[in-house]
């Protein structure tokens, strides 16, 4: 005979006289209430420092720490001299599965730079973060390295990051 | 004279009762995230104040109050409207038996801290909680709507199924302590069993206790037993309320809750009584005593009578962040197959120890 996947654990006599079940129950809820009460007020007495009370992280004022490699916002990197590292070779605009990514060239003054991005727009309501564009890129110009991962805005608009906002982008401070 | 006096324990009573139901409304918040390891609404803040979220039954209210209040078309207007009112007055009258502490002597007078006595006070409790189940039906009839409907059809059968056990399970106590009076059976508790341990109703009768607590929180309509509202599956009577009427509604339910807390501290935990504190002081049954001052008697007690109320509140939040809810036919079981036959195993036991030890 086929045997029944899910097996059932038949309840004994005392088991299904509920009460010390009930009882369990409770010393386990009650258990967490008092500790969790206790640690709050040791966190607010400043006895207690490292351990907490909750597992909660109060979003806007405490942020989860974001590793290295985490793919946020996008950033543009400059030369030493300031000027856009990109060669504007259309790498990404070609990778890109979002068709994000809209570059317009211009020939650079620099005798040994080809051409350089005079516009350079990534619309993030359509981007979906793959980082594919970071990977293609053959001068690591673009990184996805800011640590931006809050992005909101009223306006549509607003999602489309220019060239300037993207050179001006600054790597975060020190992932994890 | 009287009649202020009244008045004043009135004023007195209801301003505890709400005081206590929109505290539990932020305690509901605050244990059950404790209880699950968060932290709880603290978000309403006024000047930057957020008091451990107590701000936030002030928002509730604000809400409750500026939000439309809606009655559908197929409804009936009257009916309801008068659904909110009956179910949060029948909370609160259900109070008036209880008594807070000892009466107390002042300028020559008697006054009972409790707002009625009479008589048969356990029986007015259970009259008045019985008409509870008006605001419960016609709130569900009234809004014209199937799932309504049906879930004040779970209330009604619940709260008749629960109410008889309920009745049946204080009958013993009754009979331990010879009166129906919530006044007197508080009174009676004072005394000592064997002796050494208080005459509590929980020490003579533990089952009468049990079935009388599960009934209790289905009285209240809440889990294991919110069968009539199960907010966000099943649906319940007061889907079609709206702002302020919904706001007494759920208020009524925290009233309920306080009123459940003070009738079983009455009933089974020596009402206002502190073991072994007599009207002189403390008199162990060692032999040690403390005297103490009548004043400080009577504060003890009505401190120990309001410890109990909110360690009950405390605890019927407690069951309730803790167990699942009962399915339909699980609930009608446990109400008619156990709870009733057991009180009615409990009065008999309960009679015949009577009949052979004496009271
Ligand atoms: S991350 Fe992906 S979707 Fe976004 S711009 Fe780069 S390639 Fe396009
Ligand atoms: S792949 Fe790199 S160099 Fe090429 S256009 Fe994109 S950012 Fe510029």
């Amino acid at each position: 005979m086929k045997k029944d996947r899910i097996s059932q654990k038949r309840l004994n006599f005392p088991e299904r006289l509920y009460l010390a079940e009930i009882l369990r129950g409770l010393w386990i809820t009650g258990k967490h209430f008092f500790r969790n009460f206790l640690m709050h007020i040791g966190r607010a007495l400043g006895v207690v420092k490292k351990r907490r009370g909750a597992v909660t992280i109060q979003y806007p004022e405490e942020c989860r720490p974001i590793p290295a490699g985490y793919r946020a916002r996008h950033r543009l990197l400059r030369r030493e001299d300031g000027s856009p590292k990109c060669v504007a070779c259309m790498m990404c605009p070609t990778i890109c599965p979002a068709n994000c990514i809209h570059i317009r060239a211009a020939e650079s003054p620099d005798p040994t730079i080809e051409k350089y991005p005079v516009e350079f727009r990534i619309n993030l309501d359509r981007c979906v973060m793959c980082g594919f564009c970071v990977e293609a890129c053959p001068v690591d110009a673009i990184r996805m390295d800011t640590g931006v991962v809050e992005m909101s805005a009223s306006d549509r608009e607003e999602f489309v990051t220019v060239l300037d906002f993207l050179l001006d982008s600054k790597p975060a401070k020190n992932p994890v | 004279m009287t009649v202020l006096i009244l008045l004043a324990k009135i004023f007195i009573m209801i301003g505890f009762l709400m005081t206590m139901a929109v505290l539990l409304t932020w305690v509901e918040r605050k244990q059950s995230a404790l209880m699950q390891d968060r932290i709880g609404a603290n978000r309403a803040d006024i000047f930057g104040f957020r008091m451990l979220g107590l701000f936030h039954p002030l928002a509730d209210a604000i809400k409750l109050l500026t939000k439309e209040d809606f009655i559908p078309p197929s409804g009936d207007r009257f009916l309801h409207t008068l659904a909110p009112w009956i179910a949060f007055t029948t909370a609160l009258a259900a109070f008036a038996v209880i008594p807070f502490g000892p009466p107390v002597h002042l300028f020559g007078r008697e006054i009972t801290l409790q707002v009625a006595d009479p008589p048969i006070g356990i029986l007015f409790v259970f009259v008045i909680t019985g008409l509870s189940i008006y605001g419960v039906v016609l709130a569900g009839w009234a809004s014209g709507n199937r799932y309504g409907l049906l879930g004040a059809l779970r209330g009604a059968a619940q709260t008749i199924s629960y109410e008889v056990s309920m009745g049946l399970s204080v009958i013993g106590l009754l009979m331990v302590f010879g009166s129906l009076s919530p006044a007197a059976i508080s009174e009676a508790q004072g005394g000592l069993l064997f002796g050494v341990f208080p005459r509590w109703g929980i020490l003579v009768q533990p089952i009468g206790f049990l079935i009388f607590f599960t009934a209790a929180i289905a009285e209240t309509k809440r889990i294991p037993f919110d069968l009539p509202e199960g907010e966000s599956e099943i649906i319940g009577f007061f889907v079609e309320y709206s702002g302020m009427k919904f706001g007494m509604m759920w208020l009524g339910e925290f009233v309920e809750i306080v009123v459940m807390s003070g009738l079983i501290a009455v009933l089974f935990f020596g009402g206002w009584q502190v073991p072994y504190l007599t009207p002189a002081g403390f008199l162990f049954p060692g032999g040690g005593s403390i005297a103490l001052p009548e004043g400080i008697v009577l504060g003890l007690q009505i401190g120990a009578f309001l410890g109990k109320v909110v360690f009950f509140c405390w605890f019927q939040m407690l069951v309730r962040w803790t167990l699942p809810r009962f399915r339909y036919d699980q609930l009608m079981r446990l109400g008619w197959k156990v709870l009733l036959p057991l009180s009615l195993l409990n009065i008999l036991v309960t009679g015949m120890v009577l009949l052979t030890w004496g009271a």
